[in-house]
């Protein structure tokens, strides 16, 4: 990988998903590789079940902290009516990471708005690299449904040009000690999938 | 030295802890709310919560003049409720360092208003500094304690949200304590008497006049020099966009906004073809440009609303000026191009918005208040969600108060309002600027009704605590304050309490309440649960019983969808209950007139 280049992660889904999780332990580990980072997000109301994203860019000297519409490397999309939603923003070849789940937002579930049909074929029609993933099937099998942002992680993980050793150092520095176990092995689903 | 991703808001904190500040106050606001939370964590510093930013100002400003190193954190709107401290402690000057940052919303991504706070350092004449990045907001926070002392003056940092919440590397230094400065009685500077102020006054404009020679002749305002067909004058998060846009066109990033370095700018000005200043919200900086009699473009072809980002950025400067395209991003315009026709093409993507939780004990009183037909003038917090259909249960809300004030306005205009509507308000909002409301309703003999939505803490900031519920922001337990005795020396004769989760009786209270001639408070109490966990089995719907009236689904749970609903293609029949989501919280059984909904059984 060419060390001056800039590469742009957009992480998307619903609020409580655990999104800004993944995040952190991205950046973490990008800090740590010695790469200039910029992280952007919006806390406030996405508490309450809105839309949450998180923006990470990393390179060698990065300026706005928000990526341009279209320049998005990697979109990991944590729910599929999120994915459509930033879709614009990823790149002409660029890579699309969905969690294979709908979440029905307030207008849909009162009957004033419709869930868009079959998001993934939309996506896949736009981005030839779009990987499904069944995160929450994943960590259920890990051994907690909560852990399906590792499985996510995982599955970005594996085609990041980091060893997997430092992704597990990176996650055990992180999350509580108590829930490490399942959330290596969720990491480790994900990896597999995305590698498969 | 350690490096450490932060967000703007923690290298705040650091900064003040690194500055040597002891004592630090505040009041809740996004996207201000953080630095606080962070900074009572470090050794050696004070910082509470105050009821509203007036009173965390006056605070600062009394540790100040007592010697200490102060920091205050305030949202934007916050600091309307705090200028009136602001004005007169411009004239006085500090003692101790006293710096406050004032965190705008562009965007309104959690606010009532876009105002643009720039114009307050302008009005109140005293200093202000932007950070562009995290580090940057540390080292400006430790700088402005310095430019305090030495200019006599209060210091204003300006964040915006993408400042304080996005994160960057941020090296740590050490804590210099500086310890107070003695305290001294000093009638003519402390005593804002109109012989002594008018003295400070004069003072003021000739510290101003200091200020931005000191600026001009500083290191905050850097000039990255690049192509002279292209200049971009910018601070904070907007300089941020312009250089991602544009890396190779000449920059002028302002680090102090005001008072401007006239003669950087007239330098910076006199070496490019074509300037432009890119600026979120007002022409601040571009006004204030054009009075020193130079060109440059700014508001007429970048917007005055929202946020900025580089697209914007991008698209603005090269449509006022074509040249600007060879100095942009490589592949910036194809990208967006191609991200044009991806939006239009994935346009139909419904829109997310927040909603309250399932179970929020707000729910349940509007619920009663939509089935009454009231009018509801409303006040900010949680219960603001309230407003969004299909519960749609507010006429009125604009800023903390309101929720009291504006329902005693409405029953002077019509006395017939007094019957129909209630004022509702939050336990923190109440705290903050509801009470002297209710003061002024008893005073005149107003006969409102207004609700306490008491749900024990400050939620929708993210669960600060709160003079009524008992703890303080140091985790240290306090007393807790005693709405009805308060209401009672009040003048209120008629207080209730109620239980949200009791509908009935909340029903009959507002009744009752609304009828009577007199001043009502109605506190109906219950924590949030995101405090105090509640969780019962789950309801569902039986859909032979059910007759599909929509009373369930009315109530705006996001536990419930409602039948045809197309969150599947053809949708369900009649209306379901997410067991995964519900909490039992019993809402829709009450709703529910024909026993179509029933509880799970336990365990
Ligand atoms: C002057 C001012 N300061 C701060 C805020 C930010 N703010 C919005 S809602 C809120 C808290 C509301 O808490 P509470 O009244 O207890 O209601 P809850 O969210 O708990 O329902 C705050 C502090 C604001 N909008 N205006």
């Amino acid at each position: 990988m060419t060390q001056d280049k800039t590469t742009n992660i957009l992480i998307v889904g619903v609020g409580g998903q655990g999104i800004l999780l993944s995040a952190d332990i991205l950046a973490l580990l990008l800090v740590g590789q010695g790469f200039d980072v910029k992280q952007a997000e919006i806390h406030g109301m996405s508490q309450r079940g809105g839309s949450v994203h998180s923006m990470v860019r990393y390179g060698t000297a990065i300026s706005s902290p928000l990526i341009s519409r279209g320049d998005v490397d990697y979109l990991m999309a944590y729910e599929e009516l999120e994915a459509l939603r930033w879709a614009p923003f990823v790149k002409p070849g660029g890579t699309v990471i969905v969690n294979k789940k709908q979440i029905a937002p307030a207008p849909v579930a009162l009957g004033v708005a419709a869930y868009p049909e079959d998001p993934l074929a939309r996506l896949r029609q736009n981005f030839a690299r779009t990987t499904l993933v069944e995160a929450d099937r994943l960590a259920q099998e890990a051994g907690n449904v909560r852990a399906a942002n590792l499985v996510m992680l995982g599955a970005l993980a594996a085609g990041l040009p980091f060893s997997k050793e430092l992704w597990r150092d990176t996650i055990a520095g992180r999350v509580p000690p108590k829930t490490l176990e399942v959330n290596q092995d969720a990491f480790e689903l994900g990896w597999e999938v995305a590698n498969a | 030295m350690t490096k450490k991703l932060m967000s703007g808001n923690e290298a705040l904190a650091r900064g003040a802890f690194e500055a040597g500040v002891t004592v630090a106050a505040g009041y809740p606001g996004t996207p201000s709310t953080e630095i606080l939370e962070e900074l009572v964590k470090s050794e050696g510093v004070y910082a509470e919560w105050a009821p509203n930013e007036k009173v965390a100002f006056e605070v600062g400003i009394g540790a100040s003049i007592a010697g200490a190193r102060v920091l205050v954190t305030l949202k934007q709107v916050g600091l309307n409720v705090a200028a009136d401290p602001l004005f007169t402690f411009s004239y006085t000057g500090v003692n101790g360092g006293f710096v406050f940052i004032n965190a705008d919303d562009p965007q309104l991504h959690s606010s009532q208003n876009e105002q643009d706070n720039r114009h307050y350092a302008r009005a109140a004449k005293i200093p202000m500094l932007e950070p562009a990045d995290s580090a940057e907001a540390k080292a400006m926070l430790i700088k402005a304690y310095g430019i305090s002392e030495e200019f006599d003056t209060p210091v204003m940092l300006r964040t915006t949200t993408r400042i304080s919440h996005s994160k960057s590397i941020v090296e740590l230094g050490e804590r210099s304590e500086v310890g107070n400065k003695p305290y001294e009685k000093r009638f003519d500077k402390f005593v804002m008497l109109p012989g002594n102020a008018f003295k400070r006054h004069i003072f003021v404009e000739e510290r101003l006049r200091r200020l931005a020679e000191f600026n001009d002749a500083g290191d905050l305002n850097p000039i990255i020099s690049g192509s002279p067909k292209l200049g971009i004058i910018a601070a904070g998060a907007a300089y941020e966009y312009a250089r991602e846009a544009f890396p190779a066109a000449s920059h002028l990033k302002l680090g102090m906004t005001y008072p401007l370095p006239a003669e950087t700018i007239r330098a910076f000005a006199a070496g490019v073809e074509r300037l432009f200043v890119v600026e979120e919200l007002d022409p601040f900086l571009e006004d204030q440009i054009k009075a020193m009699g130079i060109e440059v473009t700014g508001k007429a072809c970048l917007p005055l609303i929202g946020e900025l980002n580089p697209d914007i950025v991008f698209k603005g400067i090269t449509g006022a000026y074509d040249e600007a395209k060879d100095l942009a991003r490589p592949g910036l315009a194809e990208e967006l191009a191609e991200s044009d026709r991806l939006q239009t093409d994935f346009a139909d993507a419904p829109m997310r918005p927040p909603i309250m939780c399932p179970g929020c004990p707000h729910r349940a009183v509007y619920s009663v208040l939509k089935r009454l037909k009231v009018i509801v003038n409303g006040d900010i917090g949680c219960y603001t969600l309230g407003a969004l259909p299909p519960l749609s249960g507010l006429d009125t809300q604009l800023c903390m108060g309101t929720g009291v004030s504006v329902v005693h306005g409405f029953g002077l205009a019509d006395p017939d309002f007094r019957k129909r509507a209630v004022g509702v308000i939050g336990d923190s909002t109440f705290i903050h600027s509801g009470i002297t409301g209710l003061i002024d309703i008893v005073y005149n003999g107003g006969q409102n009704t207004v609700i306490i939505l008491d749900n024990r803490i400050t939620a929708m900031t993210g669960r600060q605590q709160n003079p009524a519920t008992g703890r303080t922001l140091r985790g240290t337990p306090a007393p807790e304050l005693d709405f009805e005795q308060l209401a009672a020396a009040i003048g209120v004769k008629s207080v209730r309490v109620v239980d949200p989760y009791e509908t009935e009786e909340v029903e009959r209270a507002v009744k009752e309440e609304l009828a009577k001639d007199e001043a009502s408070l109605i506190i109906a109490r219950r924590p949030c649960l995101l405090v105090e966990r509640f969780t019962a089995p789950p309801f569902a719907v039986d859909p032979v019983t059910c007759k599909d009236c929509g009373a369930c689904s009315n109530i705006g749970c996001p536990a419930i969808a409602k039948s045809g609903a197309p969150i599947k293609p053809g949708g369900p029949a009649k209306p379901v209950i997410d067991p995964a989501v519900c909490v039992g919280c019993a809402l829709c059984f009450k709703a529910c007139k024909f026993d179509a909904i029933s509880q799970a059984k336990e365990g």
